[in-house]
């Protein structure tokens, strides 16, 4: 019997020519859209670069030096710091400077492995920054520090801090609801079904209203919160129902095994859940929580509802300013440019994380 | 007490050990701490409304509003109840969300199959639409097309026109009105009984094949079915519309229907935030039918049309379908920002025009909700019922 002679394998040249057949000229239908796409883009992204980049008048300090035919970015320019700040007294700034710098710095260890005792160091970061922010950003009159009321919070600023403490306070809820969805107790489990349904039923405005007008009046008479307080809990509460629903995706995912081997081993409840079981569970789940996050920072802008000015509603208030009406097209690209940098950039982190994640079960 | 008693079950205190008594005592410290929250609201509550002079419950909806409403679906005077105004802005709410969902379903399917395409310019472009549309909050989606696009249109005189029967000015989109004519009735006619000629044409056919085996293609005859009657119909009967054109009449337009900027803004915003998603959701019903089944099916010797309607399709539905009614969802929850813009929604009319007239916070605010849980409910009972009967049956 003779062997056939081994081939060799064919030759793939990466040809321009060749792409552009396969990918875009493979027959009449394809070609028609090529076309047609073509003529789109033709006849929209040069206007729109012009308009954006080329005709667009970036130097000046008033409106008088807008040309136009096209965006004048002098208006961002003019009003950047209270887009960041709002109306953060100027001289204090640097307070919310020094705030952001400190979350970013002190959580520099975290992202290198090699870093001893990293775990002390998360948990010291995650219990300490948040009260060091507080004291920066609300002062009190706390060593020295002037209080800044939250009526004068705003901007990027108030934005990120009603996402970040949303997240931070509806994870521990979220879970605690997760689990009691899963609980073999029916009165605990009815509570928390009913509790996640609830407020997923329901738009986020009405919670908001909810929580504008009807919170002042579940409390006692004498006590009045504050109203960007108010605004965080109808956020919690309503941020929590969705990750409940995220972790509980994670619980079902963990093997049966698992549970019957906490069991097996003795564990109590709550040993089995947050030795075993949690750990695995908020590890698959990371994505699914990049993403709820993602959700909360595009639902931050509602806000402009109750009266709050987060960083949308300064923009949305700089346009209709009279001594800058007209520009609303630039406020509005600037802020979805400013949304979309930060959602897509988180966006990217969840799949490279899952990227990971997967990786790393293969093994 | 000595360990070993313990662990031999003994002892006076064996009970606290027992997981079925702490099973109960758990649930009943859970319910009595809710029941002790909730007495301490409502408690809190009628003391506050005492106070404040509110009285409270539904008596309210039978009082006369006496404010106007921007759009109204249904006939409307300022001398109508609460209850009536109710009514309209769960309708203008319909409203939107139905548009809405009709063309965020065919844009985010035309994306979605847009993404998976042979074109890589085709596949780039809808790359680009889904990431810039999903990524930037709908309620900055609402207000541009509001506030800098609508909101600075021309004023009627100087209207953009379309094909001499849309106008668009800062007043809102001008559309022609179709007016019943004579053959209206018979066309209408002609239709139900096609789609009853099909129904009966599609059993038959199932019948014959499942006896025979020998298919019967009957898309070609429902079409023929679908489209030739009606157009006999409107041959001998004459056209089953007139249309009203609207026309430039000193500073505005008459005729026609014209559609508010509120409501062209939160359509438009809402179909092209949502569509981003749908596309997303069917990309992934796709691309979840596994290769081996297309393989299959072109092993089996079944056409390209064939494949994609017997094989593929059935199974990316399957995927595709409770995803997209959770978007639908969405879809319809936030068309509640509209609010925000002035169109009078449930939200905006009844959460806040309502509130603000009458002070009942609680019970507009409840009643609101109220109506988007029974939404959610009611639909994601159907889901439920839909995912038993579409669940794969395995050995």
């Amino acid at each position: 019997m003779s062997s056939s002679p081994s081939l060799r394998p064919p030759v793939v040249r990466i040809d321009v020519l060749r792409w552009l057949r396969e990918n875009l000229f493979s027959g009449p239908v394809n070609t028609a859209l090529t076309l047609l796409a073509i003529y789109l883009l033709w006849r929209f992204v040069p206007p729109v670069l012009d308009w954006l980049f080329f005709d667009a008048t970036w130097q000046g300090s008033s409106r008088a030096d807008c040309h136009p035919g096209g965006a004048c970015w002098i208006f961002i320019g003019q009003r950047f710091g209270q887009f960041l700040y709002g109306f953060y007294p100027i001289e204090q700034r640097w307070r919310v400077d020094l705030a952001a710098l400190s979350i970013i710095v002190l959580a520099a260890p975290l992202f290198f492995s090699r870093f001893p005792q990293r775990r002390r160091w998360a948990l010291g970061y995650f219990l300490l920054t948040p009260l060091l922010v507080w004291w920066l950003l609300y002062g009190a009159g706390i060593l020295g520090l002037a209080t800044v009321p939250t009526d004068q919070w705003g901007g990027l600023m108030l934005t990120l801090v009603i996402a970040s403490v949303g997240i931070a306070g509806a994870l521990p809820l979220g879970i605690l609801l997760a689990l009691g969805r899963r609980s073999q107790l029916p009165a605990i489990r009815i509570v928390c079904i009913t509790f996640i349904e609830f407020w997923r039923g329901v738009p986020l405005i009405t919670v908001l209203f909810m929580s504008s007008v009807m919170l002042p009046l579940f409390l006692p008479e004498q006590m009045s919160i504050d109203k960007l307080v108010r605004a965080l809990i109808a956020v919690i509460l309503f941020e929590a129902a969705y990750l409940a629903e995220v972790v509980r995706g994670g619980l079902q995912a963990i093997p049966k095994g698992q549970y019957e081997a906490t069991h097996a081993l003795g564990l109590s409840y709550w040993q089995s859940m947050g030795l075993v079981i949690l750990p695995q569970a908020l590890r698959l789940v990371i994505p699914g929580i990049v993403n709820t996050f993602i959700a909360l920072f595009k639902d931050t802008s509602l806000v402009i509802i109750i009266g709050l000015a987060d960083f949308f509603t300064a923009v949305h208030r700089a346009t209709v300013d009279p001594e800058w009406l007209g520009f609303s097209t630039e406020g509005y690209v600037f802020a979805a440019f400013v949304y979309f940098l930060f959602c897509f950039g988180m966006s990217r982190y969840s799949i490279a994380l899952e990227k990971r994640l997967a990786r790393s079960e293969k093994r | 007490m000595t360990p070993g008693e313990t662990l031999r079950g003994g002892g006076p205190r064996r009970w606290l050990y027992d997981p079925k008594i702490r099973a109960l005592a758990a649930q009943i410290l859970t319910v009595l701490a809710i029941a002790l929250f909730a007495g301490w609201i409502v408690h809190n509550t009628v003391h506050n409304l005492t106070v404040r002079g509110i009285a409270s419950g539904f008596g309210f909806l039978k009082n006369p509003a006496g404010f106007g409403i921007l759009q109204t679906l249904i006939d409307y005077r300022e001398t109508d109840s609460f209850a009536r105004v109710f009514v309209i802005g769960l309708l203008n709410t319909l409203l939107v969300a139905a548009l809405g969902i009709v063309f965020a379903t065919v844009l985010g399917f035309l994306v979605g199959i847009g993404r998976l395409a042979e074109n890589a310019l085709i596949r780039g472009l809808s790359a680009l639409y889904v990431e810039t549309f999903r990524n930037v909050p709908p309620l900055l989606q609402i207000f541009f097309w509001y506030f800098a696009v609508l909101r600075a249109m021309p004023s009627p005189r100087q209207s953009h026109e379309f094909l001499g029967a849309f106008f668009l000015n800062i007043r809102g989109l001008y559309v022609p009105r179709p007016i019943p004519a004579e053959g209206f009735a018979p066309i209408v006619l002609a239709l139900g009984i096609a789609l009853a000629a099909v129904i009966i044409l599609r059993r038959w056919a199932r019948r014959r094949q499942e006896h025979t085996g020998e298919p019967f293609s009957t898309g070609r005859v429902a079409l023929l079915l679908l489209f030739g009657l009606p157009l006999a119909a409107r041959l001998i009967f004459g056209a089953p519309f007139t249309w009203e054109l609207p026309q430039l009449q000193g500073f505005n337009f008459r005729g026609g229907w014209v559609l508010l900027p509120e409501l062209v803004a939160l359509t438009v915003a809402l179909s092209l935030y949502t569509a981003a998603f749908i596309a997303e959701t069917v990309r992934a019903g796709i691309q979840s039918v596994p290769r081996g089944q297309i393989e299959a099916a072109i092993a089996l010797g079944l056409t390209p049309r064939q494949r994609l309607r017997l094989i593929v399709l059935p199974q990316a539905m399957r995927v595709i379908i409770p995803p997209l009614t959770s978007q639908y969802l969405n879809l319809t929850k936030n068309s509640s920002l509209g609010a925000a813009i002035g169109y009078p929604d449930l939200v905006g009319l009844f959460a806040g025009t309502v509130l603000n007239q009458t002070g009942q916070a609680i019970e507009t605010i409840a009643m609101t909700m109220a109506v988007y849980l029974l939404i959610s409910l009611t639909i994601s009972l159907v889901m439920n019922w839909y995912n038993r009967r579409m669940a794969l049956v395995e050995r």
